[in-house]
């Protein structure tokens, strides 16, 4: 519930909050009536679920809120004395011990009667799911969306993505008894729509100097972009959130705290376990994140299912070099970035594995240093925080000396 | 004129450095303590460097902390990171510099330095102390051999022993396994000093490398490092025998700055 007095304008970020618990509440709510409910891949087309009016969660979104909270390392280390090797994801070993134990003091969800299972992330999360399903002897559902060496996806895939749309929509009406209505599709798809492009809106008022909020922030109300963005409610705070940046650009404030005096591109997954040791550093130097592909790639957007096909194999982690390389060099040169900061993801191994590459190329086409740090998404053992500082030092020295030389 | 006397003051994890400078120009004392960040070295390696040169505390205008161990030193007026030292220091140390390698106790790093002498980028390992000072250490522990000989010994090997592994646990279990069959000293070391030679070698070349290329760092004494590095890189490698002494020297020439700046 919101903390607002009567009368008070409840803030965006209120809203997107509790947006983000009400989605879990009613999930809840759903079991506790019988319904069957499933556990979705943060990226799968969550047009099937919401069209058929069926309750998702999110295990990503879960695992990022555990390991947020300081449980990553309970988790993966039970999930490790399952047997599952800690080279693993731990989102998924997160997950695996997650099922096992049934429940999370840091954030509980339903137990899955289904899984919706998209490797337009990953194939890990194939394997992962798989093993869900089998532990509990439920339906898998699964998308396949071909990982891309070209720079477009071609009317082919596009079908063939189209094809398995329509066969899950069709399986999940089956398992759940729910009927799938034309009407109601499009319905989802404007709302989706409307909910995408005010995300993306309020995301890109980092481009403006100073930025109206803290690059970090993006972090926090993309819980509500992977796991309600089908809906009014969703849509309608992420278009308060854009209104509110809005107004803050002409007022010159900003959710961010001090003197932004640099610009960054934060690459990748954020450091869950390690938010504040992240993100403490940056601030004491004033540096502001106004670039970041991880948080608007949950902004899907189309005009119709064929596009919409596409758009969701244009995900960060599916695509060729050229096109992953160029998705931060655009944004990174239209939120005009002094410098990048590079999180190598021990636990997403396709997304890190081209990192060296695409930050060669982010750092000679823009002409701006960059820096590399070890991470994870949710096991805590990999980060060490007197390196990651040694290097943010070092990468805002060099900022400085540029913008120096340039004055 | 006034004589300005600056300190640099590098804390690395396994040495603590410092020199005092005079205007900005020549070197009136140094100090290396083979300990380094929590332990007495910081406060050691100052205490000498001052009194080395005759000097107390008081006489310092400004001091500058790098390294590791940076932000315990409590003396110092101002920080900076170990990456712009060291550059710092290695374009006064090396004429035309514009590739730097330095490898100290945990950290290996490739820095990029512009004509004008600025640090414009760099790349450092990642957390692991594959290719580092303390893998040296550890192995020359594992040997019986003294960290100074290795160089000496390294260069009489005769046939080359791939040390396979980058994890320096599951190095040294390789190196014991090498010893147990029969391999002598000398070969095992060879392929210690390839093993990090390269390791360094892909980072430099992540940074790319241009002429003319310096090494510092304490890894810089070990010329069979720098030597096999060299190959690996297919250009010459400068060191010189303040290398190790490189980022205090660079924390000095910033605190002389500072002075500079304030004056």
């Amino acid at each position: 519930m919101s903390e607002q007095n009567v009368g008070e304008p409840v803030p965006a970020k209120i809203r997107l909050r509790d947006i983000a618990a009400k989605a879990y509440e009613e999930a809840w709510e759903a079991k506790k009536r019988g319904e069957m409910v499933g556990w979705c891949a943060s990226n799968f087309p969550q047009e099937i679920p919401q069209t058929l009016g069926i309750k998702v969660v999110y295990p990503e979104n879960q695992a990022a809120a555990i390991a947020a909270k300081g449980g990553g390392l309970r988790m993966c280390e039970h999930a490790e004395g399952l047997g599952y090797s800690n080279d693993i994801c731990a989102y998924a070993r997160t997950s695996l011990a997650f099922l096992d134990i049934g429940s999370c003091e840091e954030m509980d969800m339903p137990q899955p009667d289904f899984v919706l299972c998209c490797n337009n992330i990953c194939n890990c999360m194939i394997k992962w799911y798989e093993n869900i399903a089998k532990e509990r002897n439920i339906p898998m559902i699964l998308i396949d969306i071909p990982f891309k060496n070209d720079y477009e996806t071609d009317d082919a895939s596009v079908e063939y993505i189209k094809a398995q749309f329509d066969h899950a929509m069709q399986q999940l009406s089956e398992i759940t008894g729910k009927p799938f209505s034309e009407e109601r599709f499009k319905e989802v798809m404007a709302v989706s729509q409307r909910t995408a492009k005010a995300w993306l809106r309020a995301a890109e008022f980092t481009r403006y100097v100073p930025s109206p909020l803290n690059g970090f922030d993006l972090f926090n109300h993309m819980a509500v972009a992977v796991c309600a963005r089908g809906t009014v409610e969703a849509a309608e705070a992420f278009e308060q959130l854009a209104d509110e940046y809005e107004a803050a650009v002409k007022t010159g404030a900003s959710t961010y705290k001090g003197e932004q005096k640099y610009r960054v591109l934060f690459e990748g997954i954020a450091c869950w376990p390690y938010l504040r040791a992240t993100s403490a550093p940056l601030k004491e130097h004033g540096i502001n994140v106004t670039a970041t592909v991880y948080a608007t790639a949950f902004g899907v957007l189309y005009n119709n299912t064929a596009e919409m096909m596409r758009a969701y194999s244009y995900v960060p982690n599916c695509v060729s070099v050229e096109r992953a390389a160029d998705m931060r060099i655009n944004v990174g040169r239209e939120n005009k970035i002094d410098g990048a900061i590079i999180h190598t993801n021990r636990s997403c191994k396709l997304w890190s594995g081209i990192m060296p590459e695409v930050e060669r190329r982010i750092r000679d086409t823009l002409h701006i240093p960059t820096v590399t740090f070890d991470g994870d998404q949710a096991d805590p053992r990999v980060f060490s925080e007197a390196q990651y500082q040694t290097r943010i030092e070092a990468l805002c020295e060099v900022m400085a000396a540029n913008k120096e030389a340039k004055a | 004129m006034n004589s300005i006397l600056t300190m640099g003051v590098d804390i690395g994890s396994s040495a603590s450095k410092c020199i005092i400078l005079q205007n900005g120009e020549a070197i009136v004392s140094k100090a290396v303590v083979p300990v380094g960040a929590g332990t007495s070295g910081p406060g050691r390696a100052m205490g000498e460097a001052l009194a080395a040169c005759g000097k107390s505390s008081g006489d310092i205008s400004f001091v500058c902390a790098t390294g590791y161990g940076r932000n315990s030193v409590k003396e110092a007026d101002k920080e900076m990171s170990e990456l712009s030292c060291h550059a710092r220091g290695a374009v006064r140390l090396f004429s035309g510099v514009r590739t730097l390698i330095d490898i100290g106790g945990q950290d290996v790093k490739a820095m990029h330095i512009s004509e004008q002498g600025m640090l414009e980028n760099f790349v450092m390992n990642d957390k692991c102390a594959a290719g580092t000072g303390r893998f040296l250490d550890v192995m020359s522990r594992v040997l019986e051999v003294k960290l100074s000989e290795m160089a000496s010994l390294g260069k009489k090997a005769t046939k080359y022993v791939k040390i396979s592994s980058t994890c320096t646990v599951f190095a040294e279990s390789e190196v014991i396994s090498h010893l147990a069959s029969g391999v002598s000293i000398p070969d095992i070391i060879d392929g210690i000093h390839h093993s990090i030679a390269s390791k360094t070698a892909g980072l430099v070349k992540r940074v790319g490398v241009t002429p003319l290329v310096a090494m510092t760092g304490g890894v810089a004494t070990d010329s069979e490092v720098v030597r096999i590095l060299s190959e690996e890189l297919n250009t010459p490698i400068q060191v010189s025998p303040l290398s190790v002494l490189c980022g205090a020297l660079g924390a000095a020439l910033y605190a002389y700055d500072s002075c500079s700046k304030k004056s």
